[in-house]
């Protein structure tokens, strides 16, 4: 392993950063992202899932037979979502029906199938905690930002803080489906244009 | 063939032990989740039926066996007394059934006030069965031990306007109510002892 562990944490931050850099979970990102603290609490759900994963997918990388490895994920990760879906219930009960549906759908999510497929499966317990972490946090970051501008220009608060005053006449189009897609849109070309510098 | 074994036997062990840790934490987390549920689904219709109560009626509750189901009541405490709970009926609505929140005085059996909590009428028309109090006040002081009806039907509830079924619903709630109470009375009694 080339790679040392904090290179495998700070790839997640820029040069992998999901979903921008890997287009991978459109879906919450989309979803979700209509105000900070949502996407705040869907980003730390998704770094204990994608966390506990990678480590018991690298723990049991020599045991589980190639043929049915997919199959032993989606049993590794679903275990864990719904760890994340009771815990979620039982002591953040508000976010849980703000983000609702999506939690179980993180299951489905790609990010981790892929984590655990490119990397856990390959790599030891110590390098797989730090991807997976590193992803994590950088998902939500992106969740955060995304989330922040839908905020501040769609509804005029942050963090439910009011940030422009009263005069500002909230730009609703984006805390709506479509402003999800040109928001996530001009994030991702703008950060094509700062890495082609 | 060894493959096919191996591939069985660690599916098979990987599952059940996620199955065993999942229901471990479901057992953990089960009262807790109910409490959350009780606090953000039922608990707004609660408080403001047991609205200036000196406790809180959704820590002071019990359950009671009614048939096959068990009933919870919200206990109500009052100038110093555990005189008022507050329980669900459900009625037939326009768009499936309608859960009512029922405040019931022990002293004279009146009804208290009520409150919708889970419905699925049309909003904007059935759902002002919730949101609009000048319809729900009607139910303030009527006996909870008879049934009740809207005006076509030969009661005194005038009906929300375009939303006969719902208002029928609600009645018919409060009507399931009564019954509930009418039933399980010497129980409630007995068991709101323990909150004087």
């Amino acid at each position: 392993m080339a790679k040392s562990i904090t290179q495998e944490f700070v790839k997640g931050l820029w040069d992998e950063i999901p979903p921008f850099r890997l287009v991978l979970g459109l879906c919450p990102t989309l979803a979700v992202t209509k105000s900070v603290e949502n996407g705040l609490g869907m980003g730390v759900a998704v770094i204990f899932v994608l966390v506990c994963s990678n480590i018991l997918v690298s723990l049991l990388r020599n045991i589980i037979p190639s043929k049915v490895r997919i199959a032993c994920f989606i049993v590794i990760i679903a275990t864990f979502v719904i760890v994340v879906e009771l815990l979620m219930q039982a002591y953040t009960y508000a976010l849980f029906l703000k983000l609702g549906i999506f939690i179980p759908l993180i299951v489905v999510n790609c990010i981790l199938l892929g984590r655990a497929e490119a990397f856990a499966y390959k790599n030891g317990v110590i390098p797989s905690i730090a991807d997976g972490f590193g992803i994590g946090v950088g998902f939500t970051l992106s969740l955060v930002s995304i989330g922040a501008l839908r905020e501040v220009f769609g509804n005029g608060t942050f963090f439910g803080m009011s940030v422009f005053g009263q005069s500002f006449q909230p730009f609703t189009f984006m805390v709506e489906a479509p402003g999800a897609f040109v928001c996530l849109g001009l994030m991702l070309s703008m950060m094509n244009l700062a890495g082609n510098k | 063939m060894r493959e096919i074994i191996k591939m069985i036997v660690v599916l098979t062990v990987l599952s059940s032990f996620s199955g065993g840790l999942l229901a471990a934490i479901r057992g953990g987390t089960k009262d807790k989740i109910e409490t959350q549920q009780l606090l953000f689904v039922k608990g707004p219709a609660i408080r403001s039926i047991l609205e200036g109560c000196s406790n809180d009626p959704i820590v002071d509750r019990f359950k009671i066996k009614d048939g096959d189901i068990e009933r919870s009541f919200f206990v109500g405490i009052f100038d110093g007394k555990a005189n008022a709970v507050a329980f669900e009926g459900t009625g037939k609505g326009f768009g499936g059934n309608i859960g009512l929140m029922v405040g019931v005085s022990l002293d004279n059996d009146n009804i208290i006030d009520i409150g919708v909590t889970t419905h699925s009428e049309t909003p904007g028309i059935g759902s002002k069965a919730k949101t609009d109090p000048r319809f729900s006040n009607q139910f303030k002081g009527l006996a909870a031990v008879e049934p009740c009806k809207v005006k076509p039907d030969g009661g005194e509830i005038d009906s929300i306007s375009g939303a006969t079924v719902t208002s029928r619903g609600v009645c018919g709630g409060v009507s399931n109510a009564a019954e509930i109470y009418k039933r399980l009375k010497p129980q409630i009694a007995e068991k709101i002892k323990e909150f004087n």
